[in-house]
């Protein structure tokens, strides 16, 4: 069964970045290497305008389920802009042991 | 030369008559003056604990956990629609009232009355004793006088506060002042998009205001957050604001921004240009039904103005953008080295995925940066406790922080010569 809307068979590899909050995202950023920040950011980069443009056709309230999953893809996107575009690191330099946490997220 | 002008005094600091020279940061590093500042400012001053959108239906509540003030809140909206605050503590034998599995944890959900874990004791949201179990037990229980203790609980633009000095009658609004009444009528409540981030800090809480409170370190802590033709020409320019302004123990700095949108995309990155987002938020700004902001927002008027920030003592700072949205820092102190910092933006509801995703660049964009900067505080607070240098010169750009300390040790000043004006003289059994 695949995760994603079928206009988006191409990002399935990277399926597994379609986590619901921005802190399991920043986790699993952590948890990479550069090699694999760089292999999902050059696949999705591409594709940004073509999934919101998919998803537009959509509201908010009524996303369905593969189309959420693509969404919170494409937020993964961002939280690994920063070591792609800028960082050349998974972690943000500088930040030594300290850590912030969201305690609150809008819903998608 | 300045890039805007000065006061005709020839800096801010001295336009507001503050002191130019070096400061001491003794009151951030001594465990003792923190115990002070516990009862002269955080049980003398309205604390701002959250918004109304966070009591959306009668029965709402949540519950704060005021370590600096020796307190925890409950904050409810009653069956009338009102919103009220009380110690949560229960008027048997002194349980914390509101709480799920680990008491020092804050919670909030809805309810139709609060009940003690301990005896079963109920109280009705206007704090009314509604049940006592085996109530006959009791020896002249009369439950009128025991309902829950109130705390002063008034509502400013839609922002909660309480106030745990019973004997202080100023209203939250005048305790804001000019500031405050400035931007009074902000939609605020259009912007209901919420993202909250928490963060435990190894600093005094005046040191993580000063960090904010100031854009001089922008250009050079943050500096690898812009590409690197940007990075260097910041750093050449460095930092000026716009305007500065203090009203009482209240302050605010007016800044220039650039960068929603930037004069030049090859300025930002590319995620920044494919989404029209960044740092100062989503570059296309909702409609939030204003022609024209409040006075009190870009005061100097000026075209390239980009953001304010204020500080409302002691511990609420309050962060307007131009594209519309806004984003609030609260410093809980837990002790005199260590405090909670909570960040929160604020967003007008997006329409749809582009806007959303606008939003999370956004978002992200300020944890990268809160990381940064909280993690230098630790490294700050540590030398600063080394004692090794004890004086240090603060610029014109830094006058906010000359403020929030001089104001913070004034409380502490002046919560001493009441409490010497009026101990009782004790006299010894023995003379």
């Amino acid at each position: 069964m695949s995760a994603l809307p079928p206009d988006f068979a191409d990002l399935e590899p990277f399926a597994d970045w379609a986590l619901p909050t921005e802190g399991a995202r920043y986790g699993k950023r952590l948890d990479s290497t550069m090699d694999e920040l760089e292999a999902f950011y050059d696949a999705a980069f591409p594709r940004l305008e073509a999934a919101t443009a998919y998803l537009e056709q959509f509201g908010m309230d009524a996303l369905p389920d593969d189309g959420k999953r693509l969404l919170w893809l494409f937020a993964a996107l961002v939280t690994v802009s920063f070591p792609v575009e800028v960082w050349r690191q998974p972690r943000v330099p500088d930040s030594g042991a300290s850590s912030i946490e969201a305690v609150a997220e809008p819903a998608v | 030369m300045p890039h805007f002008t000065k006061p005709a005094e020839g800096s801010w600091t001295e336009h507001y008559g503050i002191d130019t020279g070096p400061v001491s940061y003794e009151d951030s590093i001594s465990p003792e003056h923190y115990e002070l500042e516990r009862d002269a400012i955080f049980r003398r001053t309205w604390l701002n604990v959250g918004r109304v959108e966070q009591v959306p239906r009668n029965g709402s509540y949540f519950t704060r956990e005021l370590d600096a003030a020796r307190t925890s809140v409950v904050v409810v909206r009653d069956m009338q629609g009102d919103v009220r605050a009380f110690h949560n503590i229960c008027r048997h034998r002194g349980n914390k009232l509101v709480w799920n599995d680990d008491p020092r944890e804050e919670v909030s959900g809805t309810c139709r009355q609060f009940t003690c874990k301990y005896h079963g004791w109920r109280y009705g949201l206007d704090g009314a004793l509604t049940f006592v179990q085996q109530e006959s037990e009791f020896f002249d229980l009369d439950k009128a006088d025991f309902g829950l203790a109130p705390v002063r609980c008034e509502v400013w633009e839609g922002f909660v506060f309480v106030n745990l000095d019973d004997q202080d009658s100023t209203p939250v609004a005048d305790y804001m002042g000019e500031l405050g009444r400035g931007i009074a009528g902000y939609p605020f409540h259009e912007m209901t998009q919420v993202h909250r981030y928490r963060a435990e800090i190894g600093s005094n809480w005046k040191l993580f205001i000063d960090a904010f409170a100031e854009f001089y370190h922008a250009p050079v802590l943050h500096a690898k957050q812009s590409v690197a033709d940007e990075s260097r020409k910041l750093q050449g320019v460095g930092f000026e604001a716009l305007a500065y302004d203090i009203d009482g123990p209240h302050s605010m700095v007016s800044s220039w921004g650039g960068m929603s949108p930037p004069k030049d995309l090859g300025m930002v990155k590319p995620i920044e240009r494919k989404l029209r987002s960044g740092l100062f938020g989503p570059w296309d700004a909702p409609d939030i039904g204003i022609d024209e902001l409040p006075p009190g927002l870009n005061p100097a008027r000026h075209p390239a103005w980009g953001i304010d920030s204020f500080v409302f003592f002691p511990n609420f700072m309050l962060l307007v953008w131009k594209p519309n949205w806004y984003l609030t820092y609260h410093y809980w102190p837990t002790s005199y080295n260590t405090h909670i910092f909570e960040g929160t933006l604020y967003f007008v509801p997006p329409k749809n995925a582009y806007e959303r995703l606008q939003q999370e660049l956004a978002v992200v964009t300020f944890k990268e940066y809160a990381l940064q900067d909280g993690n230098t505080l630790e490294a700050t607070q540590t030398m600063l406790e080394s004692r090794a240098v004890t004086e240090f010169p603060l610029n014109d750009q830094e006058v906010l922080l000359r403020h929030l300390h001089t104001t913070a040790r004034r409380y502490v000043r002046e919560h001493q010569e009441r409490q010497k004006s009026t101990t009782p003289v004790r006299i010894s059994a023995a003379s």
